[in-house]
């Protein structure tokens, strides 16, 4: 925690803290929903675009700001599935298991995961740097079986062959299996 | 902003920019047929490249159309290097059969002849492939927002609600109501304000129809949720759009603003009286939302949790105020059946199912894409004949409908008509839309499990059957997996499966053991060879 901090440099500069940014923008998109509670998730959604998740005194402040109770934001956040209240890893992979991926070798997909990064397929915490977690549909079925790796969608892949597969997630800049320390 | 239709150039290239397409590379392909274009002299005017929304063969992606006074060739996968060899057939008009040379560009033509394209009959996706997604001018160009005109002008609420209840349309969420009925139901509320929504929250694994309206043509969505405000007396609207979809909120977005800054919607539309406010609204992930009492509390930043039914949303919708609820594919519908009559809508497919039914067509299927057709044409004709069968040649063996709410159904039934009460007597449902063909080598027990692991994920956890029978029936199927159950398991997997369904609160919970009853019915030997000791699964 920085609730002390001597080291820092001294206030009298209007330089702010990243928390302390990060709390006006948060305002702002309050501000800018005119703080209605209607639009609890609409402002979840930025918060976790500012932070890359929801951490604890955001949820604070938006209940402070929206004038609800913390237990009601706490629900919303914890209800859907694409917020998450812990710190992501660097890296991310999402394997699709959608009924056509399913069809194609998609869980086999995710089983090869698990084993080439050491993790546990929808464990947030993954191996610190890379975790893997499983969508129900991209909407990308032509292209079946995909996932997508750090925001790239990589289609196609090839489940029959694995030297050919190995090859395709190496391209994505996934470590080989064993690299990375359990 | 692209040139508008009025001014079409005689040959133009269309470049599918949905996300399928996307996902293939699109984007370059389109970026280096521009730059082949300019280095070969010719001007926008002589040849344009328009982007646009679906082309239907997803699988065979990018898709580029050219129109030229030969008629129309499509191409599918054609190589980034080859975009220059595509601009000199396009701009010779000569698709020919291979005389210029080129064998990779021959390659990647399509037959127009090809049943794929040949047996679809576009009605709601008629825009999808033709307009810009991105520009309203064009989209007006092509006629969007003219039936929205006319009604404002020309015809009363009831007159309007009159034509839908003619067309026959149901729900195309897969619920099936009488799309009429509801407005009906809605309109006739005692007075006070009223909301219409626009549920695409398509979460079906297996189903992108509506991302695809959404991303390919926008705005004919806004004329249809703008009549459905007219025809019920609402002066608010909201979409709800899954989170999943960034490509879509994006167009979605952008042609509310265009719709807006054209005076479509706003306050005094047309020059009327009539005033009409629509808000995106994006979801967060939850499939249950896609149930229309849970989708109601997320747009107000709730949980997203049904409630019991009645009062119906048509009575106490948002905030307590009648609401009006309708899938993207039915309001996309609208417009069409506007222009034509009700009557010319209701003269297509079987007596209970009027109009078309767009599907998305994947899995273990040669064809896999976008595909509209009559209500009423045989699931064979879809699979087989429009779909190609399977890749290698093997016969189909089951063909999913309905997502985690419908079921398998068998080859040997492949000759039903796709209609609500057909697919409903087989086990299965309409659904939205989705329909995903499987090989013989995919095992039934399995995607039975498949679709229990997505219910027990996606329960809201507000009633117990739902929230516990689920984990149990997917337990249960874990031991047919893992080849260890006994003769018990399969007795309780039934009963469970009828508990679930007849005791849960929401259609979710109702409909999620469909999966494992249709597979029972179907391929019960499957789930007995599973058993530890077959011979003792086997019935009698």
């Amino acid at each position: 925690m920085t609730a002390t901090s001597p080291a820092r440099p001294a206030a009298s500069k209007p330089s702010l803290s990243a928390e302390e940014i990060a709390s006006r923008k948060i305002a702002q998109v309050i501000r800018r929903h005119g703080a209605q509670p209607d639009a609890l998730i609409e402002v979840l959604h930025q918060v976790q675009e500012i932070h890359g998740y929801l951490p604890k005194q955001a949820l604070d402040q938006v209940a402070r700001q929206l004038r609800m109770p913390l237990s009601r934001v706490y629900g919303v956040a914890s209800f859907y599935h694409l917020f998450t209240l812990e710190p992501p890893t660097p890296h991310r992979c999402a394997v699709c298991l959608g009924t056509a991926c399913f069809v194609k070798g998609g869980a086999d997909v995710a089983a090869r995961l698990e084993q080439r990064l050491g993790v546990k397929l929808d464990d947030p915490a993954g191996n610190g740097i890379w975790a893997v977690q499983h969508v129900s549909c991209l909407g990308a079925c032509g292209q079946a079986p995909v996932l997508v790796v750090d925001g790239v969608l990589v289609t196609k892949l090839p489940i029959d062959q694995p030297e050919a597969l190995d090859a395709v997630l190496e391209s994505t800049g996934m470590p080989a299996a064993g690299a990375v320390p359990a | 902003m692209s040139s508008s239709g009025s001014t079409t150039p005689a040959r133009q290239l269309r470049c599918c920019g949905a996300s399928g397409c996307r996902s293939a590379g699109s984007e370059e392909l389109q970026a280096a047929l521009e730059a082949a274009r300019d280095a070969a002299g010719h001007t926008a005017q002589e040849l344009a490249i328009k982007p646009v929304g679906c082309l239907r063969l997803c699988g065979r992606g990018p898709l580029v159309a050219c129109d030229g006074p030969g008629g129309t060739t499509l191409y599918g996968a054609v190589p980034p290097t080859e975009a220059g060899a595509l601009i000199e057939a396009a701009r010779n008009d000569d698709h020919g059969s291979g005389d210029n040379g080129n064998d990779i560009l021959q390659a990647s033509r399509l037959d127009a002849q090809l049943p794929f394209f040949a047996l679809q009959s576009s009605v709601v996706l008629e825009g999808c492939g033709q307009v810009d997604p991105e520009s309203i001018d064009d989209a007006i160009a092509f006629g969007t927002y003219s039936q929205l005109r006319r009604c404002l002008h020309e015809l009363t609420p009831e007159e309007v609600r009159e034509q839908v209840k003619l067309s026959g349309l149901r729900g195309r969420g897969g619920g099936g109501y009488p799309t009429g009925l509801k407005w009906d139901t809605v309109a006739l509320q005692p007075p006070g304000p009223r909301y219409v929504v626009c549920n695409a929250d398509e979460g079906d694994p297996g189903a992108f129809m509506d991302r695809s309206v959404l991303e390919s043509d926008p705005h004919r969505l806004l004329e249809g949720l703008a009549i459905a405000a007219y025809a019920v007396g609402a002066d608010r609207g909201y979409v709800y759009v899954r989170a999943e979809y960034p490509l879509a909120v994006e167009r979605l977005r952008k042609a509310l603003q265009q719709a807006r800054r054209a005076g479509l919607l706003g306050n005094g539309i047309d020059g009327t009286s009539f005033a009409l406010t629509i808000e995106v609204r994006v979801g967060a992930g939850a499939y249950v939302c896609g149930e229309e009492t849970a989708l109601l509390q997320s747009i107000q930043g709730q949980r997203g949790m049904p409630r019991p039914r009645p009062p119906y949303p048509a009575q106490s919708g948002l905030w307590g105020a009648p609401t009006l609820i309708n899938n993207v594919e039915t309001i996309a519908a609208v417009p069409v059946i506007l222009r034509e009559g009700g009557d010319w809508y209701a003269a297509m497919g079987t007596a209970g199912s009027k109009g078309t039914k767009v599907f998305a067509l994947s899995g273990a299927v040669t064809n896999t894409g976008l595909v509209e057709v009559p209500m009423g044409t045989t699931l064979r004709s879809v699979v087989e004949v429009i779909g190609g069968g399977v890749p290698d040649g093997t016969p189909i063996k089951a063909v999913q409908t309905g997502g985690p709410s419908g079921g398998c159904i068998p080859a040997e039934l492949l000759d039903t008509p796709v209609d609500y009460e057909s697919l409903m007597e087989l086990g299965s449902m309409m659904g939205s839309g989705g329909m995903v063909v499987m090989g013989e080598t995919t095992s039934m027990p399995e995607v039975a499990r498949h679709f229990m692991r997505f219910s027990v994920n996606e329960s809201c956890g507000k009633c117990v059957p739902c929230r516990a029978g689920t984990v149990q029936l997917a337990q249960l199927l874990d031991r047919f997996v893992e080849r260890r159950a006994s003769p018990a398991d399969m007795a309780k997997l039934d009963a469970l499966c009828r508990m679930v369904k007849a005791t849960s609160l929401c259609g979710l919970g109702q409909s999620a053991p469909n999966p494992v009853l249709s597979t029972l019915r179907y391929f019960r030997h499957e789930y007995e060879a599973a058993c530890r000791q077959p011979a003792l699964c086997e019935q009698p």
